[in-house]
C-alpha cells in the first residue's frame, strides 16, 4: 500500500472542490492542498448546469429579497442565518469569479447581465450563455493550476474514511490507473463529491453522481441531513433525462399540456401573461412545477410517447435571433438528442431526478460533527435550499460553501498535529477488503441488474408523491437489494483501471444513500416542498420544522432524529406564488 | 429495419497480454441509440469487464472520445444509426498511450494545458471592486476558444501530435488563445514565451483535421495560423524595437 | 477470467500500449492524403527556385552558357515537365491563399473585417505583382 501525506484533502474536484482548494491555498500557502477526484475535474457534473448562478446585483433588488426567496422557496425549511450568510456572501463571490475570467454574458454597456428565474421576484441570475456551470468549472479548474501548493490526485476512487481518535484524518483510495491502494492521510478533509441522482433511473445527472462522500461520511457515523428533499426538475428530455435549462422558461418558454393549454394556471401559480412574470407561472418554484405535471397526467391530459408521459416546452414564440443569444445550448441539445429543432417545434419535456436538497449535516462553515471533516456543495446539507431548492442557488453555493469550508478546513489543519497510529493500520484493512472483492468465488448477480432494480425501487418509491405503502415497500426492496449485492460478481478481476469494481463500490454507495431517503421519508409524515405524501398532504409546522438526521445503524434501517430549523427573521408563512 | 448491430471493441488488457485484440459483440439496433449506450449494453450485459470513460452522455463533459470507424467521435453524440449496417469498429483515441481497453493516458494533455498559463494574468495592485467592464463584442472575440471540451478529439486527429509527441497540441494553443483575446488579460507576453517554440505552434503544419473533428467548433486551426502572425509579428517588433518590450 | 497471465506484467505497474505510427500513415484517411500531396508541391517551388539559381548562374558565365540554358529550356520533354511544375506551383499557390482568412483576423473600425475581403486582398496583391513582374520582363 502506499502512503501520501497532504494537509488538507479535497474529496471532489468540482466546482465546490476547486474553489476549496483555492481557498485553503490563499488562506495558508504553508499547507500542502491535495484534490482526489475519481474523474478528471473538468469531467464533474458542475460542468453540465446551464442556467445561471444568483447573486444579488441590481440596484432594485436587496440581500433580504434573495433571502426571502430562497427561505419561501425552501418551504421554510432552510436555515435562515445561513442563507443571511448565502446571500450576504453571493456577490462577492460572483464577482471574484468574474475577476478570474468567467465569460458571463454581458449588457451592451459591458455590465454583467443577469436573467430572471424560478422562484425569484427581482433578476439576480448571472449567467454565461446557458453553458453556466461550463465555464465555471472551467474557469476555477484554469484558475486552480496557478498555486503551486496544490496537487491533484486525478482518477483515484475514494473508498472510505480514515477515522482515528475521533477525528478525520484521510481516504483509503484507489488509483485506478494501477490498481494500487493509496492511504492518503491530511489533517482535514473536506467531501465536495456532489450529489447521487443516479440512485433513480430517471435523471439528468451523469454517470459519476453516485454520492460516494455521502455515503462514506454516512459510514463514519455522520448523519445525512434532509435526505428524503430530491428535486424532480420539471423538464428533462424524455429518453436521455437531459436537462432543458429552467432559462428556457425564464426567456419566456411556456409549459403547455396536450391541448396547448397553459396548464399551471390551474395550480395556484398565477395567471398567464405573455411575457413571464416573475414567481408565477412557468417560473414557479421546481417543486410546484414538479407536482403541477403529476395531476396533468392523472387527469389524462398529457402526451403519451414511447418513453412516457410528456408535456411540452414552447419557445417557438422567443425567436431564432433570441434563442441563439440566451439558449443555444438547448437549441444544439434539441437538435442532437431530440432531432427537432425548438425554433420551429415544441419540445417534450418532463419531471426528471435532478439534484439532492439533502446531504452531510454540516454547519454554517462547511463543519460536519466529525472533527476535521467538512463537506459543501451538493454533498452537503448546510441547509440554505430546505425542501426544494431555487434554480441558480446552487451554482453559487459551491463558491460560497466552498470557500466557507476551505477556510475553516486550513484553520483546523494548521491547529494539528499529524496522523495517529490506528490510521495505517485502518488502511491495510481497507486495502485487503478491496483485494478480497477481486478475489472472492464466483457470485451470481450482476451488477448493473442489481443497480437497474435499485433505481426503479425508488422511482416507484419516492416519486413526486409518496405514501406509506410505497415507501414502506422500498424499504423491503432496498434492504433485499443490500443482501444481494453481498453476493454481487464482477466479470473483471483485473487491477488496472477496474470500472466494473467502482461500479460495485458505487452501488454499495448509492445502496446506503437509497436507504437513508426512504427512511427520512417514511417518517416525515407531512408534506413540505419536493417530499409530498398523499396520505399526509398537509404542512406540519408543530411537528416536523425541522431537519431529518439520518444515522446508519448497523443492524436494519437509519436512525431518524430531528433537528428543529434556525429562523431569525421569517416566520413560517404560506408559500405564495402567481400574485 | 435492422434488429440488431455488430461492435468490433479494441480490448487491451496489460496483466493478461502484451498487445491489443479486437472482440465483436452482438447488440441490439435502437433508433434512439448512442454508440456510448450500445457500449453500455454491453458492459452491463454482455461483458462486464470492457473499460471506457463516460459521465454526462450530453456532449460537455469530454469523457467518451473514442474512435468510431476511425474517426475520432464523442460516443454519447454518435448515432449507431448513422454507422449501419455496422460492422462497428471502436477503439481507444490515437495519439495517446493506452492503460486499458479503450481508456489512453491524458497525463501529457494535462501537463501541456497548464504550461500555458490558462489564466487571467493582471498586474493590478488591488482587486478592483466592481466588474471589469467587457462589452458583448469584447465577449465575441474569445468566446469561441471558451467552449473547447478537452475532449482531445482534436489531439487524435492531428497527425503531428502522433509524429512529434512533444508538439503541445491544438486545443492548448486554443485556450492560451482564449486568454490572450480576453480583453480582461495581460499576460499575452508570457504565453508568448512558452508558445513561439518549436514544440509549440511552429510544429503545426496546418493540416487542418482538429478543426474538422471539434464538437463544439473551436477551430484550434484557426486560433494556432492567427498565433502564427501574431508571434511572427512580435518577433520583428522585438527585433526592430527592442526597447519597446515590456 | 480464465486468460494466461502476461509473465512481463508486475503488480501496480501495467505497461501502457503505444501504437507505432505506420510509414504510410496518411494513406488511410483522405483528408491526410490531400494534405501531405498538397505539401509535395511545395517541392515543385523548390525546384523552381533552382531553375532560377541555375538561370542567373549562367547569366553570370557569359552568353554561350545562357545560350545554352535557354536551349534546354527548349527541349520539348523539359517544356512539358515545366508546364506541370508550374501548374503544380499555380495549386500550391491558391490553396496557400485561401488560408489567408484563417490566419489574419483584422479589425477596421471596430467591426471585424469579412474572410472575402481579406481572400481578395491577397489575390488583388498577388495579381499586381505578377503583372508587374510580368511587365518587367516582357514589356521592357
Amino acid at each position: 500500500m502506499e502512503t501520501v501525506t497532504h494537509d488538507v484533502l479535497l474529496v471532489g474536484g468540482g466546482g465546490a472542490g476547486l474553489r476549496a482548494a483555492i481557498a485553503v491555498a490563499e488562506a495558508n500557502p504553508s499547507l500542502r492542498v491535495a484534490v482526489v477526484s475519481k474523474v478528471y475535474p473538468m469531467r464533474s457534473h458542475t460542468v453540465s448546469a446551464e442556467g445561471g448562478a444568483a447573486a444579488v446585483i441590481k440596484p432594485e433588488d436587496s440581500l433580504d429579497a434573495h433571502a426571502y426567496d430562497t427561505i419561501s422557496g425552501s418551504d421554510w425549511l432552510a436555515d435562515q442565518d445561513v442563507v443571511e450568510a448565502f446571500v450576504r456572501e453571493a456577490p462577492a463571490e460572483m464577482l471574484r469569479l468574474e475577476h478570474w475570467g468567467c465569460p458571463w454574458s454581458r449588457e451592451s454597456d459591458g455590465h454583467i447581465a443577469v436573467r430572471p428565474f424560478g422562484g425569484m421576484q427581482v433578476e439576480r441570475t448571472w449567467f454565461a450563455a446557458d453553458k453556466t456551470g461550463f465555464h465555471m468549472l472551467h474557469t476555477l479548474f484554469q484558475t486552480s493550476l496557478k498555486y503551486r501548493t496544490v496537487t491533484r490526485h486525478d482518477e483515484f476512487f475514494a473508498t472510505g474514511l480514515l477515522v482515528d481518535q475521533g477525528r478525520c484524518q484521510g481516504v483509503t483510495a484507489i488509483e485506478l490507473a494501477t490498481g494500487q491502494v493509496y492511504a492518503i492521510l491530511a489533517k482535514a478533509v473536506i467531501l465536495c463529491t456532489g450529489g447521487g441522482g443516479k440512485v433513480f433511473a430517471f435523471t439528468t445527472n451523469a454517470n459519476i453522481k453516485t454520492g460516494d462522500g455521502m455515503a462514506l461520511a454516512y459510514r463514519a457515523g455522520v448523519p445525512l441531513k434532509d435526505m428524503e428533499f430530491v428535486q424532480y426538475h420539471p423538464t428533462g428530455l424524455p429518453f436521455t433525462g437531459i436537462l432543458i435549462t429552467e432559462a428556457a422558461r425564464s426567456e419566456g418558454g411556456w409549459l403547455v399540456n396536450k391541448d396547448g393549454y397553459r396548464y399551471l394556471q390551474d395550480y395556484n401559480l398565477g395567471q398567464p401573461e405573455p411575457k413571464p412574470v416573475k414567481r408565477s407561472m412557468e417560473l414557479g418554484p421546481r417543486d410546484r412545477l414538479s407536482q403541477a405535471f403529476v395531476k396533468e397526467m392523472e387527469k389524462g391530459r398529457t402526451i403519451e410517447t414511447p418513453y412516457g408521459p410528456v408535456v411540452h416546452l414552447d419557445i417557438r414564440h422567443l425567436g431564432e435571433k433570441l434563442i441563439h443569444t440566451k439558449i443555444p445550448f438547448v437549441r444544439e441539445l434539441c437538435l442532437k438528442y431530440q432531432r427537432l429543432d425548438p425554433v420551429h417545434e415544441m419540445i417534450p419535456v418532463r419531471p426528471v431526478i435532478h439534484y439532492m436538497m439533502g446531504g452531510v449535516h454540516t454547519d454554517i462553515r462547511g463543519a460536519t460533527p466529525l472533527p476535521g471533516l467538512y463537506a459543501a456543495g451538493e454533498v452537503a446539507c448546510v441547509s440554505i435550499n430546505g425542501a426544494n431548492r431555487l434554480g441558480s442557488n446552487s451554482l453559487t453555493e459551491l463558491l460560497v460553501f466552498g470557500a466557507r469550508a476551505g477556510q475553516a478546513a486550513a484553520e483546523f489543519a494548521a491547529q494539528q498535529s499529524g496522523a495517529t497510529k490506528g490510521v495505517l493500520a485502518q488502511a491495510l484493512d481497507e486495502e485487503r477488503r478491496l483485494s478480497g472483492l477481486l478475489q472472492r468465488s464466483t457470485g451470481k448477480e450482476r451488477i448493473s441488474t442489481l443497480r437497474k432494480e435499485m433505481q426503479d425501487a425508488m422511482e416507484d418509491g419516492a416519486g413526486i408523491y409518496r405514501n406509506r405503502s410505497a415507501l414502506q415497500g422500498a424499504v423491503e426492496r432496498i434492504q433485499q437489494l443490500k443482501e444481494r449485492t453481498g453476493r454481487a460478481t464482477l466479470d473483471d478481476r483485473s487491477r488496472t483501471f477496474n470500472t466494473e469494481l467502482v461500479a460495485f463500490l458505487e452501488l454499495a454507495n448509492m445502496l446506503d444513500l437509497a436507504e437513508a431517503i426512504i427512511q427520512s421519508g417514511l417518517q416525515r409524515t407531512e408534506s413540505r416542498g419536493a417530499h409530498q405524501r398523499t396520505d399526509f398532504p398537509a404542512r406540519d409546522d408543530d411537528k416536523f420544522l425541522a431537519h431529518s438526521l439520518a444515522y446508519r445503524s448497523s443492524q436494519g434501517p437509519p436512525r431518524i432524529e430531528y433537528l428543529p430549523v434556525t429562523i431569525t427573521r421569517w416566520p413560517p408563512a404560506e408559500r405564495v406564488y402567481g400574485r | 429495419m435492422e434488429k440488431s448491430v455488430i461492435l468490433q471493441v479494441r480490448r487491451y488488457r496489460p496483466e493478461a497480454e502484451t498487445e491489443p485484440t479486437w472482440q465483436s459483440f452482438e447488440v441490439p439496433f435502437q433508433r434512439d441509440w448512442m454508440v456510448l449506450d450500445a457500449l453500455n449494453y454491453i458492459k452491463d450485459r454482455l461483458d462486464g469487464s470492457l473499460t471506457y470513460r463516460w459521465a454526462c452522455r450530453m456532449g460537455v463533459c469530454g469523457s467518451c472520445g473514442m474512435m468510431v470507424n476511425g474517426n475520432p467521435v464523442l460516443t454519447c453524440a454518435t448515432y449507431v444509426e448513422s454507422l449501419l449496417p455496422g460492422p462497428i469498429r471502436v477503439e481507444p483515441l490515437k495519439g495517446f498511450p493506452v492503460i486499458r481497453d479503450l481508456v489512453g493516458d491524458l497525463t501529457d494533455f494535462l501537463a501541456k494545458l497548464e504550461r500555458v498559463q490558462p489564466w487571467i494574468v493582471r498586474q493590478d495592485q488591488q482587486v478592483p471592486a466592481a466588474e471589469h467592464l467587457q462589452t458583448p463584442e469584447q465577449l465575441a472575440e474569445y468566446k469561441q476558444y471558451s467552449m473547447c471540451i478537452n475532449c482531445m478529439l482534436c489531439y487524435a486527429a492531428c497527425p503531428i501530435y502522433e509524429l512529434e509527441p512533444a508538439f503541445i497540441g491544438p486545443a492548448a494553443i486554443a485556450l492560451a488563445q482564449r486568454y490572450n483575446m480576453d480583453s480582461r488579460d495581460q499576460g499575452a507576453q508570457n504565453r508568448m514565451d512558452v508558445l513561439s517554440q518549436h514544440d509549440g505552434i511552429w510544429s503545426c503544419t496546418f493540416v487542418g483535421e482538429c478543426s474538422v473533428v471539434c464538437p463544439k467548433n473551436v477551430d484550434p486551426a484557426g486560433a494556432i495560423q492567427r498565433y502564427k502572425v501574431a508571434a511572427t509579428v512580435d518577433w520583428f517588433k522585438s527585433l526592430l524595437l527592442p526597447w519597446g518590450k515590456r | 477470467m480464465g486468460k494466461a497471465l502476461n509473465p512481463s506484467y508486475k503488480l501496480y505497474h501495467p505497461k501502457w500500449y503505444r501504437r507505432r505510427m505506420p510509414i504510410f500513415w496518411w494513406l488511410g484517411r483522405f483528408s491526410y492524403t490531400k494534405f501531405i500531396t498538397r505539401e509535395l508541391t511545395s517541392v515543385c517551388v523548390a525546384y523552381s527556385a533552382v531553375v532560377l539559381l541555375v538561370q542567373i548562374w549562367a547569366l553570370g558565365r557569359g552568353e554561350d552558357a545562357y545560350r545554352g540554358f535557354v536551349d534546354w529550356l527548349r527541349l520539348p520533354g523539359v517544356l512539358w515537365f515545366h508546364l506541370a511544375v508550374f501548374f503544380i506551383v499555380l495549386l500550391h499557390s491558391i490553396t496557400w491563399l485561401n488560408l489567408a482568412p484563417k490566419a489574419l483576423v483584422l479589425h477596421l473600425a471596430g467591426r471585424r473585417v469579412p474572410d472575402t475581403v481579406i481572400l481578395a486582398g491577397h489575390y488583388l496583391a498577388w495579381l499586381a505583382a505578377s503583372g508587374l513582374v510580368a511587365w518587367l520582363l516582357i514589356g521592357t
